[in-house]
């Protein structure tokens, strides 16, 4: 495994969880023996993984790998059964998941209208007024569509109301689980170009895909996954060029991989 | 036998056929009546609406206001246990479900009787004086309606709140800011909750008439009417009653509707 060098900031994790100011760097991430166990099964296995503080990391491999496992894991929505998980030194807490969002493949949208739903979020940030909605939808080319019910949009829609709602949230971290899965090439085109500019602005994205295309077109590095470990990670260029795990080769070459 | 087969293929057929085959048909003279009885209540039933008549309307006024004050009661209590039962954990958490969807069959005349030994002179809380007042019959409606009330808003908040669950703990939103956002979102499958349980109230009558008593001008309520007015042999005037009733009902059932098909249409369901 070709792990990048990642600058890490000083081991403050004697801060217990404690109050996270907004001015602490929420990167890099170092995860230490990860283990999540159900059924019986070692769904994710002693896993290691260091992500940088900049970029966009795009977390690729094949079904059942445990891509969209890790992503649940690193916000905390499941509790790992081994490991430790440390987001700029600091460990999992309701404060650090605060500064992060994450988009789930199969959006959950609030049973009202598309402006309705940013607003709910906008709210519990303490944001007032129709402002900041409406430049958010805007950037997503929903704002023609505030008022429609958001469970009557189209799939893509609904991916980029979902988008434009992480976004609400002022996340350091974006955490993006397989959002462009069944959607057009125009959604998809739509939703890359939002995470791109998120990115550039200073969002640091971890993006799950199956898909080689978008991760050769949106990487900065990208993490392969096999069988709940890390088989490799490279930066993209790298990894493309010349993987060096045989699963990433199987998968480039789009052999089964099991 | 074969006569009254024949009559009641008549009966469906045309009316005043089966007037007239019945004149010459002694074994459905209680047929003819009952038919005559339905038509009867039918126009007495309009004209009764369409007079004003101001028994009627106080019976009407006193069950509606009865049935919507034991409702009003029923939702904070019910929407209230339903909500925290949907979304805590606890120990015991299954068998407070499985009494919940027991209690939704209560039969009314147990709970009256409960409510009359509870409130009677004798009873724990006697000295209130509430029975035989409309006080007792919304007491009565009240325990009948919650538990209905409770064991649908909490199936209808679990569903929607395992929807949003992973949501809502991923923009780490508070409890009760949860709780209001789950409420907002499931109104009209609760509204429509809450018309099932007034509609379970105001047809409601054995435990009304235990703990009200049926006293004219007091707690007198369509009811006890209805059963008062059959067994004093008055039917039509019973019928008409029972027609005012369903007429409620059936309002009650197209308001119902109504919001399902709103929430449908509007993809909020």
């Amino acid at each position: 495994m070709r792990d990048l060098a990642v600058p890490m900031v000083g081991d403050r994790t004697d801060a217990g969880g404690g109050a996270l100011t907004p001015h602490l760097p929420l990167m890099p991430l170092r995860v230490r023996g990860l283990g999540y166990r159900a059924g019986g099964r070692a769904l994710i296995d002693e896993l290691d993984l260091d992500l940088s503080v900049s970029g966009i990391t795009m977390v690729l491999g094949p079904n059942g790998a445990g891509k969209s496992l890790l992503l649940r894991l690193l916000h905390g929505l499941i509790a790992p059964t081994t490991g430790t998980i440390s987001w700029g030194g600091l460990p999992l807490s309701r404060e650090v998941r605060a500064r992060q969002a994450l988009v789930f493949q199969k959006p959950v949208l609030l049973r009202r209208s598309v402006g309705e739903n940013l607003d709910f979020v906008l709210r519990l940030r303490g944001a007032t007024g129709t402002g900041r909605r409406d430049q958010l939808l805007e950037q997503v080319g929903l704002l023609h569509l505030a008022k429609q019910p958001a469970r009557l949009l189209s799939g893509g829609e609904q991916q980029r109301l979902s988008l434009a709602r992480a976004l609400a949230t002022e996340p350091d971290v974006l955490l993006l689980d397989e959002p462009t899965a069944s959607l057009d090439p125009a959604s998809v085109q739509t939703i890359e170009a939002i995470v791109r500019e998120a990115g550039r602005r200073g969002v640091r994205a971890v993006f799950v895909t199956h898909d080689i295309g978008q991760a050769r077109r949106l990487g900065d590095d990208v993490v392969f996954m096999h069988r709940g470990r890390v088989a490799e990670h490279a930066a993209s260029k790298v990894f493309f060029e010349s993987p060096a795990s045989e699963a990433a080769r199987d998968f480039m070459a789009g052999r089964i991989v099991l | 036998m074969r006569a009254k087969s024949i009559v009641f293929r008549l009966l469906d057929l045309h009316l005043p056929a089966f007037r007239k085959f019945c004149i010459f048909t002694p074994e459905t003279e209680q047929g003819l009546c009952i038919l005559h009885d339905f038509a009867e209540s039918f126009r007495l039933a309009f004209a009764l609406v369409v007079s004003g008549d101001r028994d009627l309307y106080e019976i009407i006024l006193l069950s509606v206001q009865v049935s919507l004050t034991a409702l009003l009661a029923s939702c904070i209590i019910g929407f209230a246990l339903g909500t925290l039962v949907a979304l805590t954990r606890f120990p015991g958490r299954g068998l407070v479900i499985v009494l919940f969807n027991t209690f939704m069959g209560l039969p009314p005349v147990v709970v009256g009787l409960l409510v009359y030994l509870t409130l009677s002179r004798a009873g724990p809380l006697g000295t209130l004086g509430l029975l035989y007042t409309p006080a007792a019959m919304v007491i009565a409606q009240t325990i009948l309606i919650t538990p209905i009330i409770a064991a649908l808003s909490r199936q209808i908040v679990e569903d929607l709140f395992g929807e949003y669950d992973e949501l809502f703990r991923s923009l780490s939103v508070p409890v009760h800011q949860a709780m209001a956002a789950v409420l907002w979102d499931a109104r009209y499958s609760l509204i429509t909750v809450a018309l099932a349980g007034f509609g379970r109230a105001i047809a409601e009558v054995g435990a009304v008439m235990i703990v009200g008593g049926n006293i004219d001008h007091l707690t007198r309520v369509m009811t006890t009417a209805i059963a008062l007015e059959t067994s004093k042999g008055d039917l039509a005037l019973a019928l008409a009653l029972g027609i005012v009733l369903l007429a409620i009902s059936m309002a009650v059932n197209a308001a119902a509707l109504s919001l399902s098909s709103t929430a449908a249409r509007q993809a909020y369901a």
